[in-house]
């Protein structure tokens, strides 16, 4: 079969035929997705597939702005309203006509969904207009609406009504049972799933239909293999065998770098990797001097140097630089004498030991991280005992808040400085769900009521200065340790142009793939 | 015969109960297999619902009493990953192990035993030092770095053969399989020598050994000194009585290298079952590993009875139905 492909574009290199035409793109990422449903889980995998089974009204750019998809154009009608003219004389994979009908189906089917309810809980609802025209309504003024219809990849209403062979409603979103959408696509995106074989093979042939015809993408098959194991994945690229993988570590960068045959693409990553210290569980934690020492002992520039080889951003905030709270004038700040001098300010010269815990399998060298950053803390007789484990231990770990000082990373869901804050540094609160993942317990009222103000103010500037403030407090209050952001990488073979089409959120835009040779 | 089949039988079954306790108690230390569901943002109400509606929250008795029942009826849950049964999930993948585990033995058979006796026949010669001193070798590298270093040789550096999957599998009555392709065939080279890689020196030696006993047995000088002709002491009488331990120890061997492919199967992406177990382990998919560990645990029982058996039949100075067979 191979060989047959070959052959043919071995003759029609020949024969002097337009190279840019039906090009197949062989590809591996470290695991494949659970499933098919666009709005089963919340996840980078899920979202990978839906960006190429499926178009959201808007999409992000690489410079995090954003780009009319199915949605043409959109305008705010007042503080609660958005209005989002629709794309016409798009059709589904099953034929049918993409309406407003269909935004309503999947914008309610959102709303259903146990992954997606927490990002649209601000809306109140839909109306649809007109067949073309669509009215998105937030319970009061919402900044982050655009944010928000990135996430709405419009499913065919008509196609996932009624019920499957098994006389469950085809519209159904189950976790951990066999769906009629889990298995089954009608998008309007780039490709449909022509073979899959879970967790070995997923193929995917292009929409004869698109109805993006200005989109450069000349891939017409997609063969897309899971591969789990790091050097397996780079050896398949090095000798061939793929034209295209993600993630690669570190590690191997230096040797895909210099082999002439394939090209390595990083990019600035907004995931933050950052340690939460505990003021239940450890006293000293409560005084903002020893905060502020632990930050001023950990070098980030050295872990990002020794640790990831320069493949990422030291990190002294929440927000990656794009992000409309970055503030510019925050820099990682390593300074081991002022370290020292606070914490004998403190009272606490001698020191005291803490336990500390890192997931091992979860971020890139998340292990060797909280190594560097516990020897780093002994240098201010902070004496660490650590333990590290695979994520799927730790998440429980995390939840019971174990240990003196814990890993954890974090992505921002709507790409937006205050979704850190809500879930990492407001005042825990079980019956609202802020602070889920404050394990340090940090809690500072002027920050929450800064948090509360962010989340209703709609122009951008006034939100810009709330967010980039809240940053500062964080920052002199040594809420956290922040430590960087990960790079994200990708490489394929030479001939296979991926650099533009990657970008920061890890979600590759294939159908705009083009392969020259 | 009948009893002793019997007694084996019950005996299995009290295993195989023993084993589905282990199997089932490792599950709660795993990690929490909602975690790998959802997204991270969902709230901590939220996850407690969905662990409710899956039974996650009851205890350990009650889950395991359900399981059980379940079990009887040859159900032993649904995958959380594959939202298939987990059974049929393994036993889509036993297909894929099968081949790796029959061209394994193949390289098995056909240089161990020809090797083994060349070796124990010549004990002196230098080729007899070469072979040993690789197969030495053989035993001490593990398995995943012989993997790697063939992938570098003949998939990277010389571009000869695939690096990683089972290609397009060939179709030949009805049934499915890598071995009736070329594409098939090329990507099971490396995966077998890989596989076969530990397995070979072994055999290798214990071929040589058992070889070497029985040459000094005293019914082969005997035979030596009745002037038989050499080769036919060592090809007729000497290699049959060599290669009764040998399919002992072999056949528990290759029947247990179905749950040794793991390594080799991970290394180069093989999609059996070695390969689903780590990743229902790394995506906490606790019915997959149940049932994973209940597979194996039956198979290595069916083998060890197999060979029992056999070996009755081989050997007809054994015992079946004697004390603790």
């Amino acid at each position: 079969m191979n060989r047959i492909t070959s052959l043919f574009a071995a003759s029609a290199l020949a024969m002097g035929v337009a190279t840019a035409n039906a090009a197949t793109l062989k590809m591996a990422y470290d695991a494949d997705p659970v499933s098919l449903d666009p709005f089963e889980q919340l996840s980078g995998g899920t979202l990978q597939l839906s960006h190429m089974t499926y178009d959201p009204l808007i999409r992000w750019t690489q410079e995090f702005g954003f780009e009319p998809r199915l949605a043409e154009k959109w305008e705010r009608i007042d503080d609660t309203t958005m209005r989002f003219y629709l794309r016409k004389g798009v059709k589904f994979h099953s034929g049918n006509e993409f309406t407003a009908k269909d935004v309503e189906f999947s914008f309610n089917r959102l709303k259903a969904s146990p992954d997606f309810k927490g990002v649209f809980a601000p809306f109140s609802g839909v109306k649809v207009v007109d067949d073309y025209t669509i009215d998105v309504m937030t319970d009061g003024p919402f900044p982050l609406v655009l944010n928000n219809m990135t996430y709405v990849f419009p499913m065919d209403s008509a196609f996932f009504s009624g019920e499957d062979e098994n006389g469950k409603p085809k519209d159904e979103i189950v976790k951990h049972g066999n769906s009629f959408a889990s298995r089954t696509i009608s998008g309007t995106g780039p490709y449909t799933v022509s073979y899959r074989e879970q967790g070995v093979r997923v193929e995917f042939e292009r929409n004869e239909d698109y109805w993006d015809s200005e989109s450069p993408g000349n891939v017409d098959k997609i063969i897309f293999t899971p591969i789990k194991e790091e050097p397996t994945r780079v050896a398949a690229l090095l000798s061939g065998d793929v034209d295209f993988i993600a993630p690669i570590s570190p590690t191997d960068y230096e040797r895909i770098d210099n082999s002439d045959k394939v090209d390595l693409v990083t990019m600035s990553g907004t995931r933050i990797i950052t340690f939460q210290m505990n003021q239940e569980r450890v006293e000293a934690f409560k005084n903002p001097k020893v905060r502020l020492a632990v930050n001023y002992a950990i070098n980030q520039e050295g872990i990002v140097d020794k640790i990831m080889k320069g493949y990422a951003t030291a990190a002294a905030q929440f927000s990656p630089e794009g992000y409309l709270g970055y503030n510019p004038d925050l820099k990682p700040r390593y300074d081991l004498e002022k370290a020292k001098a606070l914490m004998a300010e403190a009272g606490y010269e001698d020191g005291f030991s803490i336990t500390m815990a890192a997931p091992n399998n979860r971020y890139v060298n998340d292990e060797k991280i909280a190594q560097a950053v516990a020897s780093m803390l002994s240098k201010i007789n902070i004496k660490v005992d650590l333990k590290t484990m695979p994520k799927a231990q730790y998440w429980p770990e995390f939840d019971e808040r174990s240990a003196d000082m814990m890993m954890i990373g974090w992505h921002s869901d709507t790409e937006d400085t205050n979704n850190f804050f809500e879930f990492l540094a407001a005042c825990p609160n079980a019956e609202t769900g802020a602070g889920q993942y404050n394990s340090g317990n940090y809690c500072n009222e002027e920050l929450d009521a800064l948090i509360a103000q962010a989340n209703t103010e709609i122009d951008p500037d006034k939100r810009a200065e709330i967010m980039q403030e809240m940053e500062k407090i964080a920052y002199e209050d040594a809420a956290f340790v922040p430590l960087h952001w990960q790079d994200l990488s990708w490489a394929a073979r030479k001939g296979v142009d991926i650099a533009p089409i990657v970008n920061g959120m890890n979600f590759p835009y294939l159908g705009d793939l083009v392969i020259s040779e | 015969m009948l009893i002793f089949l019997l007694k084996r039988t019950l005996q299995a079954v009290i295993v195989m109960l023993v084993i589905s306790v282990v199997a089932f108690a490792i599950q709660d230390n795993l990690g929490d297999p909602l975690r790998e569901l959802v997204g991270q943002s969902v709230s901590a109400a939220e996850r407690e619902m969905l662990r409710d509606e899956m039974g996650l929250n009851d205890p350990f008795i009650e889950k395991y009493g359900r399981f059980l029942k379940n079990a009887l009826h040859g159900d032993l849950g649904n995958s959380y990953f594959f939202k298939r049964p987990a059974l049929d999930v393994i036993i889509d993948k036993l297909g894929p192990t099968l081949e790796l585990v029959f061209g394994a033995t193949v390289i098995i058979v056909v240089f161990s035993i020809p090797l083994g006796v060349y070796t124990a026949i010549h004990p002196n010669t230098t080729f007899t030092k070469i072979v040993m001193a690789l197969s030495s070798i053989g035993i001490s590298i593990p398995v995943f770095l012989t993997a790697i270093m063939l992938t570098y040789i003949f998939a990277i550096q010389l571009g000869w053969l695939p690096s990683f999957g089972r290609g397009e599998p060939g179709q030949f009555a009805g049934i499915e399989s890598a071995y009736f392709s070329v594409d098939g065939l090329r990507h099971l080279i490396l995966p077998c020598i890989a596989l076969s890689s530990i397995m070979l020196p072994l055999f290798i030696r214990l071929v040589r050994s058992e070889m070497l006993e029985v040459l000094s047995s005293e019914y082969i000088k005997f035979a030596k000194a009745k002037g038989l002709a050499l080769n036919r002491i060592y090809y007729q009488h000497a290699l049959k009585n060599t290669m009764l331990p040998v399919l002992t120890v072999g056949g528990v061997q290759i029947g247990t290298m179905v749950a040794y492919t793991i390594l080799t199967e991970r290394v180069f992406q093989w999609p059996g079952m070695g390969f689903l177990f780590l990743e229902a382990v790394n995506r906490v998919d606790t019915p997959l590993i149940t049932a994973y560990v209940i597979f194996v645990g039956f198979i290595f029982v069916v083998t060890n009875t197999l060979v029992d058996l056999l070996y009755g039949l081989i050997n007809p100075t054994v015992n079946l139905t004697g004390k603790g067979a």
